[in-house]
């Protein structure tokens, strides 16, 4: 048998200042059904299929709810509902649109607990991201675009700018909510009706956002929301009456979704997936570096496209930092997502797990020395170490691929030319890390890679004003800020 | 001495591809017959191949540091050299574009004139558009924050083969824009319209644009559009000139190709034979093969 | 005066005794430091002050915290009564609990030591003396250190010094260097032994992060027992982020010269809540190592009745009020 590389620290042994169990209530999340339809039309309505798809919490793979696997005649009906809603949704003055998302907004800010807290059980991430990060910019998203849709005629896209249609939106599981508030938001603002497919492994927190549009009093069929796996979505994407497709998720899904579309009028607008650089230089911030390197790669378990997965560290600091990064990733606290001191919850699924596992092993397959600091995960769930690989070369798969978790791969440079290169070395271009506390090699250094996205002595940052989106294979077109319109007007 | 009067033989010219800031001839050593409206003979025109597109992408790609990377202002002087040079040239181009498209002096006269000052048109933008298409974001933070536009690299032209003033007006419609910001271009000209665009090689040689900024194959749109569409190393297709409704140079063929390596797709126009060139450019192409980058730096003592 | 860095503890032997060899070494090493960028570290600093300590672990912090605290009166309306008053307080700090940890010191100005030291016989509760021409620091140096010997002269446990923030800040770092070695120098003892020493930056007039990381190796090379953020008699004194540099300052010197130097946030801690932020970033960047009296203090004086308040809270499950805890 080959010898395994991986160093582990034998595990600490009980501090003097241990934190007791701060749970956050699973009861705030407020009534889950046992199995949920669709929500067409303004109603909650039944499948017209009877396929049911199981919503499990990762953290202890107990069975939450039951939802309806979309059928052809669901998307159709969502498609139909969205598309007689158009009509009057689209001739309203920007300024009633304006006043619904201000409502959502101000709703969603009203029920935020309880919407971390769903967020949570469903997804797995920790309470302290969906309360302190996720809900905070669903509701500023709603409330960004909701001043657009008046000022439309000063966007930039010329007077009078028109709505395309009916969007046809498809969204992953790593940030449920968030990402429907940037698919909704801008759709609705530009005077577009949505059908809405969240991920089939956290379908909850958009049905109760369907809850919210009926508080909000917004009117049938501007918001439609079906649930389902990939076939839903493809048949969503495929739809003849759909104008507009707009998907974040993997790479391969949206090459077919593009593929899909060829020879359509549907404008499509993809944010896919990522492998991005976070380069430090041997004069940066370096606790501050680390704190970034921990945010990039460990927020929301890694399961984020434009996550720090590659560590390009400059050779003359290396030792140095990932000594210090090694005893920060020591003090990360993994488990109950519930807790309000967790750092790192649970897996999405067993699927993203297994995919996590498989990858790392062919990290160590290929010879890259691979460490986790000692945490002991919880028996029941889907749980990964923070792992951290060094010895990692461009050419290994860890490198090149996205992993889509809580993993690191360390590589090296010489000088800033070399760091470029290697941080462009890859058909991904969402994001870019930069640590220097030299000013013109930050500007230097943001002028050359190929990113849509640059955090300079930061990372993860987002911000509702703030175009994000990718270059080259991780998609096109851009969500947030005025650039974020582009995609949701026929311009 | 003689009082033998002769007519006096014009010299033809060779028309050649344009390639690297080269002249060659397609590596398949092959011509095909270009015709008037009528059908009569006019030259022979490079039948350029899949290996001259693959050439083409290459010399494309390698102009693409230096070209990026120069100043805007700079962009804009040589744009503007352009016109310069293609208003020295507006008897020959007004000759050519008559016969192109079949229409008569005055009318292409007036077109080469509109192609002059579309070329002006983007002069000036190369240094404004970023100031349009970028600008500061009020991020809830302590953070500068500021999208600015990049080009988007290497993009592949099939050339417009319809609507009034195709044959110059709307190549230079189509070729303007893309390099104004900053990205290389690969066009396949229109195949029965190729020589006011193989001649256009030769105003943008004489125009300090850099070799490889613009690069010219004539052939069958056929061949040469979807080794562009399915090139890794291009980065986004403008579909302008696709109008074949069938076939690997169809529109529908060369997106789903383009979706590949996800490339930016600009599709042609529902009735491209009833585009007019001559019509106010806009924004849009300019704004088409553009990446938005977003820096985001902290603020603080 | 290499002869001065090298009396300084810390530095002998530790690679880093020729740092203090002359002004420009010092300069060199001192601007050589890696940077701070302000915005991460207030970001960090706020993400551990989102840590939520309850129950038991709330139980244990409150009383680790009480025992942490240099109870502290720095009045020019200080008398002696008031002085053993504050004693008296320091050693029960709740007479209905005697479970309740005693603090860690009393810190007064120099005429009261005497005072003090008497008050506090037959208990453990260190004499903490500001000295130096405290606050301000301002003056002649020969009065700094007889401020100082009189202080130790009078029985101080440990003297709470300022540097001089006017030669700090105009770049004068070798002759704060010297300074605090003279200082330490007039801690000593006639019996040999020294008055442990803290050294207090006034932070908030340093202004900078980068001046703290820098002020912080400087106090530590020179031999500072302790470093403390601020006197309570500014504008801005003790904040997380600047006491989570110096943690981080401390765990770096003692990573680079196995010495180990404790901190002394002061000024501006008010509740327990605050208490609780302070021991969860010793907590996650120092770890146990420094979860004692002897390295980390708070320096405050209303903060101990908010402790002993929610300490009364978790005992008996009622919210406490001001008029259940004395006031002294």
């Amino acid at each position: 048998m080959a010898k395994k590389k991986t160093i582990e620290e034998p595990v600490r042994k009980a501090g003097l200042f241990e934190y007791a169990p701060a749970p956050e209530s699973p009861a705030a999340a407020g009534d889950i059904a046992t199995s949920y339809g669709h929500f067409i039309g303004g109603e909650f309505v039944d499948s017209s299929g009877s396929e049911a798809l199981k919503t499990v919490n990762p953290a202890t793979e107990q069975v939450l709810a039951e939802f309806a696997q979309g059928t052809d005649e669901d998307v159709d009906r969502a498609v139909a509902a969205a598309r007689k809603a158009f009509v009057d949704w689209s001739a309203l003055p920007g300024s009633e649109r304006a006043k619904y998302l201000f409502r959502i907004a101000r709703i969603v800010q009203e029920r935020s607990r309880e919407l971390a807290v769903l967020e949570s059980i469903d997804n797995g991430k920790p309470i302290r991201e969906t309360r302190d990060v996720d809900l905070p910019l669903v509701a500023a998203h709603f409330f960004y675009y909701a001043g657009w849709a008046d000022k439309l005629d000063y966007a930039g896209y010329g007077p009078n700018p028109k709505p395309l249609g009916v969007a046809g939106q498809v969204i992953p599981w790593n940030f449920p909510l968030l990402m429907l508030a940037w698919k909704i938001a801008p759709a609705l603002a530009t005077g577009n009706t949505v059908v809405l497919k969240p991920a089939e492994t956290t379908p909850l927190t958009a049905l109760r956002f369907a809850e919210i549009c009926r508080q909000a009093g917004l009117p049938k069929g501007v918001v439609n929301i079906v649930t389902g796996d990939g076939r839903t979505g493809a048949a969503l994407t495929a739809h003849p009456d759909v104008n507009k497709v707009a998907f974040t998720g993997s790479t391969p899904v949206g090459r077919a979704i593009a593929k899909q579309l060829a020879g359509t009028r549907k404008k499509l607008s993809l944010e896919l997936g990522g492998k991005a650089a976070n380069i430090v230089f041997d004069d940066a911030p370096i606790d501050q570096a680390v704190e970034g390197i921990v945010n990039g790669i460990f927020f929301n378990q890694g399961h984020v496209c434009c996550a720090g997965s590659r560590l390009l560290v400059q050779e003359s600091v290396q030792d140095e930092l990932l000594d210090a990064l090694k005893r920060r990733m020591a003090t990360l606290r993994v488990g109950d997502p519930l807790d309000k001191n967790t750092d790192i919850g649970a897996i999405n699924s067993a699927e993203q797990l297994a995919r996590i596992t498989a990858l790392t092993d062919a990290g160590e397959a290929e010879g890259a020395e691979r460490w986790s600091p000692a945490c002991e995960l919880p028996g029941t769930g889907f749980w990964f170490k923070p792992t951290l690989f060094t010895g990692v070369s461009q050419a290994h798969r860890i490198a090149q691929e996205e992993i889509f978790g809580p993993v690191l791969s360390v590589l090296t440079f010489r000088t800033p030319e070399e760091a470029v290169a290697k941080a462009n070395n890859t058909p991904y271009g969402l994001s870019a890390g930069i640590w220097t506390e030299k000013g013109s090699r930050i500007l230097w250094m943001a002028n050359k890679l190929k990113a849509g996205v640059v955090w300079a002595n930061t990372f993860n940052k987002f911000d509702p004003t703030s175009p994000f989106g990718g270059y080259k294979e991780s998609g096109y077109g851009r969500e947030g800020g005025r650039h974020g319109l582009e995609a949701y007007l026929d311009v | 001495m003689s009082d033998t009067t002769f007519a006096r033989l014009d010299v033809f010219k060779t028309y050649k591809l344009y390639v690297g800031g080269k002249f060659p001839r397609s590596e398949s050593g092959r011509v095909y017959e270009v015709t008037d409206a009528k059908g009569e003979w006019l030259a022979n025109a490079p039948l350029g191949t899949r290996k001259d597109a693959r050439d083409a992408v290459l010399a494309a790609r390698a102009a693409v540091k230096g070209w990026a990377g120069t100043t805007a202002y700079n962009r804009g002087q040589v744009l503007y050299r352009v016109a310069e040079m293609l208003q020295g040239r507006r008897e020959q181009f007004a000759a050519e574009v008559a016969v192109s498209e079949g229409i008569g002096p005055k009318k292409a006269a007036a077109l080469v004139d509109a192609a002059i000052d579309r070329w002006v048109w983007y002069a000036g933008w190369t240094d404004k558009v970023a100031q349009i298409a970028g600008g500061a974001n009020p991020v809830a933070g302590p953070y500068f924050n500021l999208s600015t536009p990049e080009p988007t690299g290497v993009v592949g032209i099939v050339a417009p083969q319809a609507g009034y003033g195709h044959s110059l007006l709307g190549l230079v419609s189509v070729i303007a824009p893309a390099i104004a910001t900053g990205n290389t271009v690969v066009v396949a000209a229109a195949a029965d319209a190729p020589l006011p665009a193989l001649s256009l090689g030769e105003v943008l040689a004489t125009s300090d644009v850099p070799g490889g900024v613009v690069n010219i194959i004539s052939g069958r749109t056929a061949d040469i559009a979807p080794t562009l569409a399915s090139h890794q190393d291009v980065n986004a297709l403008d579909l302008t000139g696709a109008i074949a409704t069938d076939g690997p140079g169809a529109a529908p063929a060369l997106e789903a190709a383009a979706a590949d390596t996800l490339k930016r797709v600009v599709r042609p126009e529902l009735d491209p034979f009833a585009q007019d060139w001559t019509n106010a450019p806009g924004t849009d192409r300019l704004l088409s093969f553009l990446e938005t980058k977003t820096v985001w730096h902290p603020m603080g003592i | 005066m290499s002869t001065v860095a090298a009396n300084a503890p810390g530095v002998a032997g530790s690679g880093l005794a020729d740092v203090a060899a002359s002004e420009a070494s010092l300069r060199r090493f001192l601007h050589g430091l890696p940077g701070v960028d302000q915005v991460g570290l207030e970001a960090r600093a706020a993400s551990l002050g989102t840590r939520s300590i309850k129950t038991t672990a709330k139980a244990y912090a409150i009383d680790l915290a009480i025992s942490m605290i240099d109870l502290t009166t720095l009045e020019g309306a200080d008398t002696v009564g008031k002085v053993r008053a504050l004693c008296a307080k320091g050693r029960t700090p709740d007479p209905t609990d005697p479970t309740t940890p005693r603090v860690a010191a009393i810190c007064v100005y120099p005429d009261m030591v005497a005072t003090a030291k008497d008050a506090l016989k037959g208990t453990d509760i260190q004499v903490a003396s500001v000295a130096t021409a405290f606050p301000a620091g301002r003056a002649a140096l020969r009065v700094k250190l007889a401020d100082t010997a009189d202080a130790v002269a009078a029985g101080a446990d440990e003297i709470d010094m300022v540097i001089d923030r006017g030669a700090f800040l105009s770049g004068r770092y070798f002759d704060v260097f010297q300074e605090i070695v003279a200082v330490k120098e007039a801690c000593k003892r006639a019996d040999g032994s020294y008055a442990h020493l803290k050294v207090i930056f006034e932070t908030g007039e340093l202004q900078t992060y980068d001046n703290v990381r820098r002020v912080s190796w400087l106090a530590m090379l020179a031999g500072a027992d302790f470093i403390k953020t601020s006197t309570g008699k500014v504008a801005v004194n003790a904040t997380p982020p600047v006491t989570l540099l110096m943690l981080e300052a401390v765990r770096d010197f003692r990573a680079a010269t196995g010495v180990q130097v404790g901190v002394k946030p002061a000024g501006g801690i008010k509740t327990t809540k605050d208490a609780m932020k302070y021991l969860v970033m010793v907590n996650e960047t120092l770890g146990d190592d420094w979860l004692t009296p002897h390295w980390f203090r708070f320096g405050a004086s209303s903060l101990l009745n908010d402790l002993l308040m929610q300490r009364q809270k978790l005992t008996t499950g009622r919210y406490s009020g001001p008029d259940y805890v004395t006031v002294d």
